[in-house]
């Protein structure tokens, strides 16, 4: 019954996906060199996801993506941050075990302003990664479930 | 027993007039030797430019976990209020 907005709200908001999926993505990925980090990058992407199911209906994108899939998407992220977080623990819990190893994401950057690398950062691009996934699938549940909830007839 | 409470209020009030006339000046930060020591060493220790991400996720993790798991019981607990009876 509730089958979406009109064409131009549906046209509209299939070209805005492209730009706010890299917006999301580049936000999660450069985490570590500029402002912004798993959360912020892993609600653009939420965002984007609450666009579409406003722009086509709820109940029609429920037969792709489930709340099951998002709950599991959810928690893989969750179980992912708190596994590179126990890999350390030879150190300390959470350690950086990545930093300044000359191995992936371990280029040493000293004291002062960098033109930023992407390889650098040790564990801090991984986590954000983890943190992304795990923020945008669960609030990407949250709207779903409260979108295509329907009262109870009684 | 009403001159009880009266006193107590009066108590609680003189010690919030207390707190409020020896709070810390603002505009004169004091000492922050945690401050200098994030700035000057983020980059160096942890590899990242971004000194937030550094603290959030390197030096604060424990933290940061938590949050995730606040968010993650958020979510399970928004699925749980609003699912529906399979039957009735």
């Amino acid at each position: 019954m509730n089958e979406g907005m009109s064409a131009i709200v549906k046209t509209m908001s299939v070209l805005l996906i492209m730009p706010m999926t890299i917006f999301g993505m580049y936000v999660i990925i450069h985490g570590h060199l500029t402002p912004g980090g798993g959360f912020p990058g892993g609600a653009v992407m939420a965002t984007m996801m609450a666009m579409l199911f406003v722009a086509f209906g709820a109940e029609k994108s429920k037969k792709f993506l489930g709340k099951g899939s998002l709950s599991t998407i959810e928690s893989l992220g969750l179980l992912a941050f708190a596994a590179v977080a126990f890999i350390g623990i030879q150190a300390t819990f959470f350690s950086n075990f990545l930093a300044n190893s000359a191995s992936y994401f371990g280029m040493s950057i000293s004291y002062g302003p960098n033109p930023g690398y992407l390889n650098s950062g040790g564990v801090l691009p991984l986590m954000n990664l983890a943190v992304g996934i795990e923020v945008f699938a669960a609030i990407t549940a949250i709207v779903l479930v409260m979108l295509t909830y329907r009262e109870e007839k009684s | 027993m009403e001159s009880l409470r009266y006193t107590v209020l009066l108590a609680f009030a003189g010690l919030l007039l207390l707190t409020i006339i020896y709070l810390h000046p603002v505009g004169f930060p004091g000492d922050a030797p945690m401050d200098e020591y994030f700035i000057r060493n983020s980059q160096s220790e942890t590899g990242s430019n971004n000194v937030v991400t550094g603290v959030l996720f390197d030096y604060r993790g424990l933290d940061t976990l938590g949050e995730a798991s606040v968010l993650f019981a958020a979510a399970s607990g928004v699925m749980l209020l609003f699912r529906r009876k399979k039957n009735e």
